[in-house]
This record gives C-alpha cells, sequence and structure tokens, in this order.
C-alpha cells in the first residue's frame, strides 16, 4: 500500500464529501462535522452510480454512515457495510491526514 | 357507448360502492337525504360537536349526484328510474342502496311532538333544537343504537334513561351476564335502565299553567311508568325494501330485498347492497355486511373478479365509555366464563364440545383480548384459556384489525412499512379506521413504533421543530440538534430542518454550515438522475416564455449535448449534465434572463396556466397573467414538500388546477379558490374553499394558507394529506386564515411578506460567490475531468444513458 496526497483539507467542508479519482478507481473522501476523515468506494453498489460521495453524513446509532443520494442506502463510514441491505458493501480505504493534506492508502 | 349506472340512495354503503368503481359507467346517484353521504355509525359524535363536513364521506366520485330527491317507481322492462320531481333515469345497471328505517314500535302517541328518530342528520338536528332547554330524556331500545342514543341525550344535557324490552342490554350481542354488567355500567353513569318492559302508549297531560304552546308538559310513558321531556325511538332498524316490492323484485319474509352473496337479485341487471339486503334471507343492519356486498357488486360492475361476501357479525365498541365486545355466538356447548365484579370485567368463550373449537365470545368492561380472539373463531383458541380471556395474546397477520372494510394485520403492517406514518395516511391507504373507528386504537398501537419523532436524533415532530426554531430563532443545524436533540443527525433530519431554516429566510441555502444539510438535489440545484447525472430546469412562469427564451433554451442543450424534454409543469427539463457542466450551463441561462426553477426543492414548482382571455374564446380572466403573478410571488419558497399550482382561465379547467396544491379557476366575477389537490400516489381533487374573489383577496388567503402549512405540517407531508390530518379540515382552515380565530394571519402575511421582499435567484447568487462556485467539480483532485461512469448511446434522436432503462 502506497498513501497518495488527494487534496487539501481545507478543500473539504464539514459534513459532506468529495469524489476523487485514483486511476481508474473513484474514491468518496467525507470529512465528518466533528472533522474525522473517511474514505470509502464512490460506487453505489445498489444504484450502480458513482454517486456516494455527494450522500449527506449522519449516523446511526452513533455509528456514522453516508446516506447513498439515490435511493438513500446508509454506508458504514468505518466498515463499508450497508445497514439496509446486508448483501451490499463499499470498499473502505484508509485515509490520514498529514501537513495538511488527505492522503488516501492504495 | 358509456353504460349507465343508476344508484338509488347515498349513504354509507352506496358511497362505499362508487369509491370502489372504476371508470367507465356514467353514474348518476339519487338520493332521498338533501346531502352527500356521511358517517352514520358515527351520529352521535355529531350532537357532541362533530360538524356535518367531519362526517361527510363525500369523495371525489365522477358521477351525477341528485339530492334532496325520492324515486318513485322503477320500471325494470324499460330499465327506468322514475323520481317525485318528475324526472325519469334509464340505466344498463341500477344499484338499490336505499338503506333502511328506524322502527318505531305501533304504540298510540309515537308521533307526539317530543318524541323523534334517530337515524339521520336531520332526525339530530331536529331532536337538538327541540332539546335546548328540556332537562328528561329516555331512549326506547337498549341496544346498540339506544346505547349511542342515551349518550347523544347526555352530550345534550338531558338526563337518559333506557327502556329495552329484552331482559337485558344489547341482546343482539351479549349474553345475560354480560349485558348485567354492562347495565351497572351503564347505571353508574346515572342512566336508568328499564328491561322487559315495553312502552304501550305514549301520553302528554295538558299543562294549563304552560302557555307556550310548544312546551304543553311532560310525554308519560305508559308501560314502564316515567315521565320524559324527549322520547327517542332506538329499537332498531328495517329493511327500506317497498321500492323492489313495487318493482316486483322479491324480499324476505322479514323484509329486506333478497340477493346472493354478490349482491345480485333475480334481476340480472339490479343489484341490492346495505341495509335494504337480505342476504340469503336475512338483513344484519350492520355496516360490515354492507360494505362488503358495495365491494362485491362493484367488483362485477367493473368486470373483476368479485369476493362473496361473508356476513361478520362480530362488534366491538366503546358505549358510554365501556368496551364492549361481542363474537361468533353468544351461548353453547362449553362456555368459559371469567368475571371480576370488583375490576367491573366480564369475559366469556363459547368452544365446542370437545373445547377444540372457539365457536365466540362476549367481553364487557376490557375488551383488549378482542383482535386475537376474533382471529381465532372457527379455529383452536390461540392459547390457555384463563390467560385468553384477561390477557391479548398477540394478534396473528390474518386477523382482521378493521372489521367494518376488512383489512387485517397483515396490510396494515405491511402500509407502515412502506411508510404510512400516522393514522391518516394509514387510513388513506387502507380504509382502515375509516369505518365505526372502533379499531383507531389498535391502529395507533402499530404506529407507536413510528410515532411523530422525525427520527433517531430527534424527538419532536417537524411542526415542533419548526417552531423551536422560529421562536428561539435558532440558525444552524449544529445549534438546534445541541440543544433539542442527539448524535449526529442524518438524512432524515439534516434535509428537513435545512427546510426549516430556509422557509424561515436564513439566506442562501448553500451558505455556511446549511450547505451540508442539503441533500444531493439542493446541494447542486439540479436533480440527480439514475446515471449520477443531473437536469436543469430553468423557470418558465406561467408556461409563458419567448421565442428568443426558447432558442436559448435550445442552443444551450445543444451545445452541451444534453436531452430535453417538456414536463408536465408546462417548462422544459435539460437531462445528462455533469457536476461540472452546471455552472457553465447557468451562465448561459442567467444571462439569457433564466432563473432557478427550483425543480430540485421542496418548493414552489410551478404555477400552470391556460391560455386565458388573452387568446381563448372562453376564457373569463386572464389566467397566464395570474399564473405568472403567483408564480414570481411564491418562486423560492421553501417547505415541507413540493407545491404545484395552476390557474385556469374558465371553469373547463384546462390547466387542472383541482390537481394541484392550490388551484384557481376564473369566475364571471373574479376567482375560486381550491385548496388541497394532489396528483400523483393518492390522487385528491381539490376541495373548494372561497369563491369569486378579488385578485388581492385571492393572494392574500394563498399567503396565508401556504405560510400556515410550512409552519404546521409534517416532513415530506403534501398540502392533500396536511388538510386530511388537519383537525377540523376545511372548516379549521377557514376559521384561522380567513376569520382569524388564532390571532395568526398578521404574523402569516408578515411572514409572505418577508419572503417574497428577500427572495434571490439561488443560481445568480452561486454564479456570483466563487466559493460557492468551486463545489461545481467532477472530482476534488481533477476537477474538469469528465466522471467516466456517465456515459450516453443516441435514441430518437437525442443522449440518453447508455445502460439504458433498467
Amino acid at each position: 500500500m502506497s498513501w497518495t496526497v488527494i487534496c487539501a483539507k481545507e478543500d473539504l467542508l464539514p459534513g459532506r464529501g468529495v469524489a476523487a479519482l485514483a486511476g481508474p478507481v473513484q474514491i468518496a473522501i467525507f470529512l465528518t462535522p466533528s472533522l474525522s476523515l473517511y474514505a470509502v468506494g464512490n460506487l453505489d453498489p445498489a444504484s450502480g452510480a458513482c454517486v456516494l460521495s455527494r450522500g449527506i453524513l449522519g449516523t446511526r446509532a452513533g455509528t456514522p454512515v453516508v446516506a447513498s443520494p439515490m435511493h438513500k442506502h446508509a454506508y458504514d463510514l468505518a466498515t463499508g457495510r450497508c445497514l439496509d441491505d446486508e448483501r451490499l458493501a463499499v470498499p473502505v480505504y484508509p485515509i490520514r491526514e498529514r501537513d495538511g493534506l488527505v492522503e488516501v492508502g492504495l | 357507448m358509456t353504460r349507465r349506472l343508476v344508484v338509488i340512495g347515498n349513504g354509507m354503503v352506496g358511497q362505499r360502492m362508487l369509491d370502489e368503481l372504476l371508470p367507465g359507467w356514467a353514474v348518476t346517484v339519487l338520493g332521498a337525504e338533501p346531502c352527500r353521504a356521511y358517517d352514520r355509525v358515527r351520529l352521535s359524535a355529531y350532537v357532541d360537536g362533530a360538524t356535518a363536513a367531519e362526517l361527510s364521506l363525500a369523495a371525489g366520485n365522477d358521477a351525477e349526484f341528485v339530492l334532496g330527491t325520492r324515486v318513485t317507481g322503477i320500471d325494470r322492462d324499460l330499465r327506468m328510474v322514475h323520481t317525485d320531481d318528475g324526472a325519469a333515469y334509464g340505466y344498463d345497471a341500477l344499484v338499490l342502496a336505499t338503506g333502511a328505517r328506524p322502527f318505531v314500535p305501533p304504540v298510540p302517541g309515537a308521533d307526539l311532538p317530543g318524541c323523534f328518530e334517530y337515524r339521520t342528520l336531520a332526525d339530530l338536528d331536529a331532536l337538538r333544537a327541540y332539546a335546548a332547554g328540556k332537562r328528561t330524556g329516555a331512549v326506547i331500545g337498549g341496544g346498540l343504537l339506544g346505547l349511542e342514543a342515551a349518550q347523544a341525550l347526555r352530550s345534550l344535557g338531558l338526563t337518559a334513561q333506557i327502556v329495552e324490552y329484552a331482559p337485558h342490554l344489547m341482546p343482539a350481542q351479549l349474553d345475560p351476564a354480560g349485558g348485567a354488567l354492562l347495565r351497572r355500567l351503564v347505571e353508574d353513569l346515572g342512566i336508568t335502565v328499564h328491561t322487559e318492559v315495553s312502552v304501550t302508549a305514549i301520553r302528554r297531560e295538558w299543562d294549563p299553567s304552560c302557555r307556550d304552546s310548544d312546551v304543553r308538559g311532560p310525554l308519560i310513558m305508559e308501560g314502564p311508568g316515567i315521565e320524559v321531556d324527549v322520547v327517542v325511538f332506538a329499537a332498531g332498524v328495517r329493511p327500506r325494501d317497498e321500492l323492489a316490492r313495487q318493482a316486483g323484485l322479491a324480499v324476505a319474509a322479514r323484509g329486506g330485498i333478497h340477493v346472493d352473496a354478490l349482491g345480485r337479485t333475480a334481476d340480472p341487471a339490479v343489484y341490492a347492497i346495505g341495509d335494504c339486503a337480505a342476504i340469503d334471507g336475512r338483513a344484519y343492519g350492520l355496516i360490515a355486511p354492507g360494505y362488503a356486498l358495495a365491494k362485491a357488486v362493484a367488483a362485477q360492475l367493473n368486470g373483476t373478479t368479485p369476493k362473496p361476501a361473508t356476513v361478520d357479525t362480530a362488534t366491538k365498541l366503546k358505549l358510554l365509555g365501556v368496551d364492549v365486545a361481542s363474537f361468533g355466538v353468544t351461548s353453547g356447548p362449553l362456555d368459559v366464563v371469567y368475571s371480576d365484579p370488583a375490576h367491573a370485567v366480564y369475559a366469556k368463550l363459547v368452544l365446542s364440545d370437545d373445547a377444540r373449537t372457539l365457536l365466540g365470545g362476549v367481553l364487557v368492561g376490557d375488551a383488549s383480548a378482542y383482535p386475537s380472539l376474533r382471529a381465532a373463531l372457527g379455529g383452536p383458541p390461540p392459547g390457555k384459556l384463563a390467560e385468553l380471556l384477561t390477557t391479548p395474546a398477540d394478534i396473528p397477520g390474518s386477523a382482521q384489525v378493521c372489521s367494518c372494510h376488512a383489512v387485517t394485520k397483515d396490510t396494515v403492517a405491511e402500509a407502515v412499512a412502506a411508510g404510512c406514518s400516522d393514522l391518516a395516511g394509514l387510513k388513506a391507504c387502507t380504509k382502515a379506521g375509516t369505518g365505526c373507528g372502533s379499531c383507531v386504537p389498535l391502529l395507533k398501537t402499530f404506529l407507536s413504533s413510528s410515532s411523530k419523532a422525525l427520527c433517531e436524533h430527534f424527538t419532536q415532530s417537524r411542526q415542533e421543530l419548526f417552531d423551536l426554531v422560529r421562536v428561539r430563532r435558532i440558525t444552524t443545524f449544529s445549534a438546534l440538534v445541541a440543544a433539542h436533540g442527539t448524535g449526529g443527525g442524518c438524512d432524515v433530519c439534516k434535509p428537513a430542518v435545512a427546510s426549516i431554516l430556509a422557509s424561515l429566510g436564513n439566506g442562501h441555502i448553500l451558505d455556511g454550515e446549511q450547505a451540508a444539510l442539503q441533500d444531493t438535489n439542493d446541494h447542486f440545484l439540479a436533480n440527480l438522475q439514475k446515471d449520477g447525472s443531473y437536469s436543469v430546469v430553468p423557470r418558465i412562469p406561467g408556461g409563458e416564455i419567448t421565442p428568443d427564451k426558447l432558442i436559448t433554451i435550445g442552443e444551450v442543450a445543444r451545445d452541451f449535448g444534453l436531452y430535453t424534454k417538456i414536463t408536465g409543469g408546462q417548462r422544459i427539463d435539460l437531462f445528462g449534465a455533469r457536476v461540472e457542466q452546471l455552472p457553465l450551463i447557468w451562465r448561459r441561462l442567467v444571462d439569457a434572463g433564466f432563473e432557478s426553477g427550483h425543480a430540485y426543492g421542496k418548493a414552489l414548482r410551478t404555477v400552470k396556466s391556460c391560455v386565458g382571455s388573452t387568446w381563448c374564446r372562453y376564457g373569463v380572466q386572464d389566467s397566464v397573467g395570474l399564473a405568472v403573478e403567483l408564480e414570481l410571488r411564491y418562486r423560492g419558497l421553501r417547505s415541507p414538500h413540493k407545491i404545484k399550482s395552476a390557474v385556469s382561465g374558465c371553469a373547463r379547467e384546462c390547466a387542472e388546477a383541482r390537481g394541484k396544491d392550490f388551484g384557481v379557476i376564473a369566475t364571471e366575477n373574479g376567482w375560486n379558490l381550491y385548496l388541497g389537490g394532489n396528483g400523483g400516489f393518492q390522487p385528491r381533487h381539490a376541495d373548494l374553499f372561497l369563491t369569486d374573489l378579488s385578485t388581492a383577496d385571492l393572494v392574500r388567503y394563498i399567503d396565508r394558507f401556504l405560510m400556515y402549512y410550512i409552519r404546521t405540517a409534517d416532513r415530506l407531508q403534501r398540502t392533500s394529506a396536511w388538510l386530511e390530518a388537519l383537525d377540523g379540515g376545511l372548516e379549521h382552515l377557514r376559521a384561522v386564515i380567513v376569520d382569524d380565530e388564532l390571532g395568526l394571519c398578521a404574523e402569516l402575511d408578515a411572514a409572505m411578506a418577508g419572503h417574497v421582499a428577500s427572495y434571490a435567484d439561488e443560481w445568480r447568487a452561486v454564479l456570483d460567490d466563487p466559493a460557492k462556485l468551486s463545489r461545481f467539480v467532477s472530482f476534488v483532485n481533477a476537477p474538469r475531468e469528465p466522471d467516466p461512469s456517465i456515459a450516453f448511446t443516441v435514441e430518437r434522436g437525442q443522449p440518453v444513458p447508455a445502460g439504458g432503462p433498467r
């Protein structure tokens, strides 16, 4: 695994996500309102569209989740597990901040 | 040719048949009462303060209603129905829904002033008028209806006595012991009960001290030997079958038009349903078998497979505050009785002699075990007998929860799972609870898991949150959730709070923290499509557009490779735009004079119009001019759900205004305002609210309607559902926004004035703000790289998603 710089942390809006391109792979990167970083695959397996970065962040029973903007499937940001359909999951990527830059492990 | 259906009678069952009927018939309804169908089962609520409008069952049926007219004869050879005003109506199918009349025992004096029947709103109006200033009353009949009537007398401020000819109360439903407990509970309320006695005559002695000709001393009831001011006959009903008799149709020995379980008479063109019908020789006078016949006949008229009516005489109700239920038979081979006089509870189960089959039961004082027991009728008892009598078992899914409409627990559970989150929604989508209403408490228990709480982060309803935000002047989600909620929010509460903040005027929806609350449509000010691309809808007020603007839309679509389609709201939708293209597209549109159409928002969408008096030979007002004015006034107004409107220039209604949240139809003298219409999943015609308004008055009432809706509706509740759920309905709305009974109008007017004054085009504001613009990128690390997952193919000359329709 190698760390890839994606963007500056100040490019991110708390409570929101952005999409990033890592070669052919689309990644959704989120900064929670409490300023934690998460990275998951951008493809929503429930709809087949690359839209997870545009979902609303929230918590379900304390677990940070993103709700797909397509049909509201919620994915656990830490595990990638879909909480509304146990057959679905998205890949989860390591993410960190270094010197004000956001890096994803690929 | 369209087939003609004539329905005689517009009571509950006749109305139910109309509600089940599909288009394809030209329907004429002939009713003797002067009003549309109402909820006769809840008649006693009428004296308790419910209005006729609240009891009304009138729906937007596509039928001609000829009311206040009596049918004088049916000619089955010519297939014609004659009425007392000299008219005649031909039919291809005839449904008799003539109902029943109260049974008045043939005793001398039964027609004296002060004696009343208990069947219609008119009966109750007369009773109410006469009872004013009187003190004492008596009811003849100790059955269901008699107890209801006793309740009504008490509501009117009279004392009540009950005279029953059988040995105990509710003889048709209860056994003697259950009847005895019911008597005790009723007498505890101060109602005297006389049983095993019949009234032999009613007379009045002249009271020489009284000069008023209307008040001539008390009525003396011979038999029980009591003196009262008012007598109500509530001793059951008899089928109104005389029209059928005259027409040569067979009637049952004890009255009622002979029908089979599908409501068919011997004449294949004639059906009979409800209280006037006798299924296989017996008339029941109960709503459930009537509804079952109504459904069966509607199915035959619709050409679908009818379900034979099964007769269900099971009853559960609360009379005078006492729970009473009975089902099946009330005595039999093996009775199991539980009686607790200290707690005023009586229960009995009737079993087959091998104790393996439940044949019936009686419950008085506590009927909570009724649903599970009733569901087990005809099968083995669903548990240990001692426990069954005292504790409600889990209700099986196949159990009927609402017996009036034969709705099972499974059906209710499915509706709740599909998103029915309140009683009104549940009633609308399952019909459960819309008959006698006795199952409403049970329905609420199914809803309790989905209570008014917005989501796991807020225990408050949307309305409560709106008031908190408004009164405490809260301007951010984080402040609201910190003070009044828990956790981090979610995709339910964040957009709901964002909408509340926007309704209360907190600047641009992408300002500061608000941006993170918006769902993707509001976040990108465009509509997400299935492939992750967006669609763009510029506002075209009233559907009026210049050729130059049309050309601009065409050029923009061509240059960006967008698919174009005319929408139902008289504007143009441009599909297939990628996130990073949105500001470029809007730069062109804004420069040409367009602004956001808010197709992406829970906000005013469009005010559709017909061409109106400007061009149309029939138009009586300038509908386009008004539509443009209204659309510009309410554009950008954020609300609990989307709002649609239309203005028609004459009664031909080409703009389909009655299908809108607020619709306006021109008259010779001004405008008629209709509220609460909807297309969509639950179509509803808007209700006529006010007539012949000036434009200024019209605008004032629409202002208040919208602001009151925005303040009080649930999240994602359209005005139609809101109005249906509003306590007091249209009358309440009139009291609030016309008569200002809550003193709110000044606030509502000021709120709308604030909206109108602060409106600014959301897209122009984004184009003017580099910080907001910077979010419209495909990838944070490759801002102009088109999303490779969005690809198009060409269909009928236009780009469409490459994946094709799913």
